[in-house]
């Protein structure tokens, strides 16, 4: 259970969120709506550790993220605004590479297999000679490969994508819920992601 | 914990594959600037064999803090360094690697290259070997310090000229140590002493350096 508890967090010297304070159990998905600026980034980076609330805290399981670190980490995926892909390595290098850091046993045929459900081409080009769509979906690729970790972050992981894509996202999205697992998302899109518990928290009316 | 440590070290040597030129710029940094020395004294090979442990070494810490902006920045742009931060090993690891990775790309061809750079200084062969390992011994400390001030500036404006304000002044143990044994080697007397304590910087930089740059990226990336 991913709980956070009076979560505040200020940059720049604003506040951004104060109070913020929710708990989600697996098979539950959380959007998170807002304006541009109104912290939904900033939110997803708390809750996976990389930004420290201004007060408050995120547990997971019932202990503080901060200090399970690594522990934590291992069972999250986290996929930010930067498509985190290396362009001088191919995408099934940059595949493979993300995934053993994670933790993830991963052998070549299960990357390709992932590759190709995400439509990307086998020929080795560097990340480099692919578009921004593409690039976008070699990060998303990822999600594949990530099935059994029960937390899934993901800053607008429709930006970008073309229908078809997006639309695959949203299944792979709704499939992993429907296994039980927790996934927080943010986007501007309209999204349609089948949930049984589809929550949503508007940050631009909580400030 | 290990095989996180062979990931990033493999990925690293392979992005640097795959941009040879900018191993080559640090290389080619470091031998064109020993060689000015030569050229501009003229020959005059007393004084160039004087000179040539400091040259050489002031060349290879200059030298390597010319790729150490790259360690951590390109990563950070493109966001592997957030997943890097995310990984499921413990980030002290994941530095002393990035670390690492730095030394074998800008390090130790210094190494290798430093007995041949010698030959211009006139410097005796039986020296070659005390200071291929004093480079041996320093450039991995280099590389360490280097790798908490590349962290420490991360993202900021100007970091460049601010890392090597940052990093010199810290450099300059491993400078006296390093030209040290070599001059000592040069005067017949036994360079062990400075070996030794170049050794000792190295195991206190291993032991210590990882957590600072895990600590630095921490700050950086928030």
């Amino acid at each position: 259970m991913l709980e956070a508890a009076e979560l505040e967090c200020e940059r720049g010297g604003r506040i951004l969120f104060r109070g913020l304070s929710f708990a989600l159990r697996g098979g539950e998905l959380l959007r998170l709506a807002g304006p541009n600026g109104s912290g939904k980034t900033s939110l997803l980076r708390i809750l996976c550790g990389l930004l420290s609330p201004t007060s408050g805290y995120v547990s997971w399981e019932g202990a503080e993220i901060r200090r399970l670190r690594e522990e934590y980490s291992k069972q999250l995926v986290y996929i930010g605004h930067a498509p985190a892909v290396k362009d001088d390595l191919t995408a099934a290098e940059n595949l493979a590479i993300t995934c053993r850091l994670a933790g993830l046993a991963v052998s070549s045929r299960t990357i390709q297999h992932a590759l190709d459900r995400f439509g990307l081409p086998h020929n080795p080009v560097p990340a480099r000679r692919l578009s921004q769509g593409q690039r976008r979906r070699a990060a998303l690729a990822r999600l594949a490969l990530s099935e059994s970790l029960p937390l899934w972050l993901l800053d607008e992981p429709f930006s970008a994508l073309d229908a078809e894509a997006a639309r695959l996202t949203e299944e792979t999205i709704a499939r992993h819920v429907a296994h039980g697992a927790t996934v927080v998302y943010t986007t501007h899109q309209e999204a349609k992601i089948e949930a049984a518990v589809a929550r949503v928290i508007d940050l631009g009316a909580q400030a | 914990m290990l095989a996180a440590a062979r990931c990033i070290v493999y990925r690293d040597l392979l992005l640097a594959l795959r941009r040879r030129s900018d191993v080559a710029t640090a290389l080619l940094f470091f031998v064109i600037v020993t060689s000015l020395f030569p050229l501009g004294i003229g020959a005059e090979p007393n004084l160039l064999r004087s000179i040539a442990p400091g040259v050489i070494w002031v060349a290879a810490l200059l030298s390597s803090m010319l790729s150490l902006g790259r360690v951590f920045a390109a990563d950070h742009a493109d966001g592997t360094l957030e997943q890097l931060l995310l990984s499921s090993e413990p980030l002290g690891v994941i530095a002393a690697a990035k670390a690492f990775a730095h030394w074998l790309v800008s390090g130790l061809p210094l190494v290798l290259i430093a007995p041949l750079i010698a030959l211009q200084y006139d410097l005796p062969a039986t020296l070659f070997g005390v200071l291929a390992l004093s480079l041996l011994l320093g450039t991995p400390v280099l590389s360490m310090i280097g790798a908490i001030g590349a962290a420490l500036t991360l993202g900021l404006r100007g970091g460049g000229v601010l890392l090597s304000l940052l990093v010199l002044p810290l450099y300059v143990p491993v400078l006296i140590m390093g030209a040290g044994s070599v001059d000592m080697a040069a005067a017949g007397l036994a360079p062990d002493g400075q070996l030794l304590l170049l050794a000792a910087l190295l195991i206190v930089a291993a032991a210590f350096a990882p957590w600072a740059i895990a600590a630095a990226l921490r700050i950086s990336v928030e």
